[in-house]
């Protein structure tokens, strides 16, 4: 550690990925998902991972959520080497993944009534609070084929957030939501982040989407999937999608993107 | 609702008056085809002094033991053909096979290994039922999306939890169509055997139907029949309606 970095006085990573790489052996071919991709994320930082589809960001999550492991390097969380799921990470997917024979409310206890320490009156009490702050307390006993697909992703958002993790990785979860409910979705989860602080892993192709939301975007270029860009979003909060600072900042972000594209593409 | 009882209950009450008169007006022979009424006095007759009741105990509880030992035997044995590849190959093999087996095939040989004896019924209802719960389970497990898995491991679930809070419910819909047709299974291994066979410690629904023929009783033919069609139909409404509409409710109309 120099003296620069001991005097700058830097928190502690949340998340540090050290030089990961991962492929998947196809029948015909080997796809290289990610390739000697290191990063690190801060404690209360909103990371997102933009790339189009096929450059690996959205196997890096699962690495970091534990439900894959990578062929070589070393993924840590809180200095300690992630070796599987575990409930400090929550994953949200692009597909709700709410356990249809449960109703609403008892799909958020799902993670609670695993974490230990708590009371049944607690974990009802914790439940209901959260599906107050996604907005969902009069379906608090509906079936989830009754939701739509908007308020599918809040439950699931009330059930990652409910058992308290410090880390939420999320994969794509609001692509298949119509534009409106996306919008609304924006606002929900930023006042979250803000008011409970997590440490947020966000996958996304929408730039926009990405510029909006993240603190940080991490650019992803596929085969072999790499960091290439990195992008620091200062932009007061909350944002808006809409807001032509966003907007600025968004098309800058793909014009790089395509530049990237056409590189790779050409070597 | 009360359009489809009434339509029900009229239908029902013009083809029992056709039947009374046809059998009055001899467009049959009341021997071969008894009337309504005949029916009505044997099974008032025969509820009256037991005999019915004491048949239809005989039968239920072969059929109940069976079909518990069945489910019993049938879940857990699915799921480890689900999870592991060497017992797929080999029992879920067997259970492919021996669920194209009608179950009354099984009647010779139960009769040889256990002789005219309550085993030997039992030994036919778990081969009615075990195989179609088996299959059932086992298919269950398989068509899980695997999204669920890897939500409940992200929230801490693993091994009996898992199995428990997620893979068995997820798979509802599989097992109650799969003990559904166990149960039918079972229902008509037991009543081929019962008919087939006679085992001196009891007296079933099955030999009730077998002696009345012998003796030229058609009503007695006829009115188990009836007792047996309306057992199937209790059980079904009472067994399998309330799960279905809990599926309903919870999984939508999709199931």
């Amino acid at each position: 550690m120099s003296l620069q970095d001991e005097l700058l006085n830097a928190p502690p990573a949340k998340l540090q990925v050290d030089h990961v790489s991962k492929s998947y052996v196809g029948n015909r071919q080997t796809v290289q998902a990610l390739d000697d991709v290191s990063l690190s994320v801060g404690e209360g930082e909103f990371v997102c991972l933009l790339g189009p589809s096929g450059c690996g960001k959205s196997t890096l999550l699962n690495l970091i959520a534990g439900l894959e492991f990578p062929d070589s390097g070393f993924l840590s969380a809180d200095g300690e080497p992630i070796t599987g799921p575990g409930r400090q990470r929550m994953v949200m997917f692009q597909e709700h993944a709410l356990f249809p024979w449960l109703n609403v409310t008892d799909n958020v206890l799902f993670g609670l009534n695993l974490k230990p320490h708590l009371t049944t009156t607690d974990r009802l009490g914790v439940a209901k609070a959260f599906l107050e702050i996604v907005g969902l307390t009069p379906f608090a006993n509906a079936s989830i084929h009754e939701l739509s697909g908007g308020m599918k992703q809040r439950v699931a958002l009330a059930r990652a957030l409910a058992p308290n993790p410090q880390v939420l990785c999320m994969d794509e979860p609001f692509a298949a939501l119509d534009a409106m409910t996306r919008e609304q979705l924006y606002d929900d989860l930023q006042k979250i982040q803000q008011k409970r602080r997590k440490t947020v892993v966000f996958v996304t192709h929408n730039v926009r989407e990405a510029v909006c939301l993240g603190d940080r975007v991490l650019l992803f270029t596929p085969r072999p999937g790499r960091i290439r860009a990195e992008f620091k979003v200062d932009l007061p909060r909350p944002r808006d999608i809409n807001d032509v600072a966003v907007a600025q900042l968004a098309s800058a972000i793909t014009a790089e993107l395509k530049g990237l594209l056409q590189q790779s593409d050409a070597s | 609702m009360a359009v489809q009882i009434i339509q029900a209950v009229a239908f029902f009450a013009a083809l029992i008056g056709i039947w009374e008169y046809g059998s009055r007006s001899l467009w049959w022979n009341p021997v071969l085809v008894p009337s309504p009424l005949d029916i009505g006095k044997y099974v008032i007759a025969k509820t009256g002094d037991g005999e019915l009741l004491s048949s239809c105990w005989v039968t239920m509880k072969r059929l109940m033991l069976g079909y518990i030992v069945g489910i019993a035997l049938g879940i857990p044995l699915g799921l480890l053909t689900a999870r592991f590849k060497f017992a797929n190959n080999t029992l879920g093999v067997i259970a492919l096979g021996l669920q194209t087996l009608p179950s009354v095939c099984w009647v010779p040989l139960s009769l040889l290994w256990f002789g005219q004896s309550e085993k030997a019924m039992l030994f036919i209802v778990v081969m009615g039922t075990l195989w179609a719960v088996l299959l059932a389970t086992d298919h269950g497990i398989r068509q899980i999306p695997p999204i669920y898995r890897r939500a409940a491991s992200t929230m801490g679930s693993s091994g009996f939890h898992l199995l428990w809070h997620v893979l068995l419910p997820a798979s509802l819909p599989h097992l109650v169509s799969g003990t559904k047709q166990g149960w039918a299974f079972a229902w008509r291994s037991l009543m081929a055997a019962e008919i087939y066979v006679t085992v001196l410690t009891g007296y079933g629904l099955g030999h009730l139907l077998h002696y009345g023929r012998e003796l030229h009783a058609m009503d007695q033919v006829a009115a188990v029949m009836l007792v047996i069609l309306l057992i199937g139909f209790a059980a079904d409404k009472a067994i399998f309606t309330p799960w279905e509409r809990f599926l309903r409710r919870r999984w939508g109309l999709s199931v």
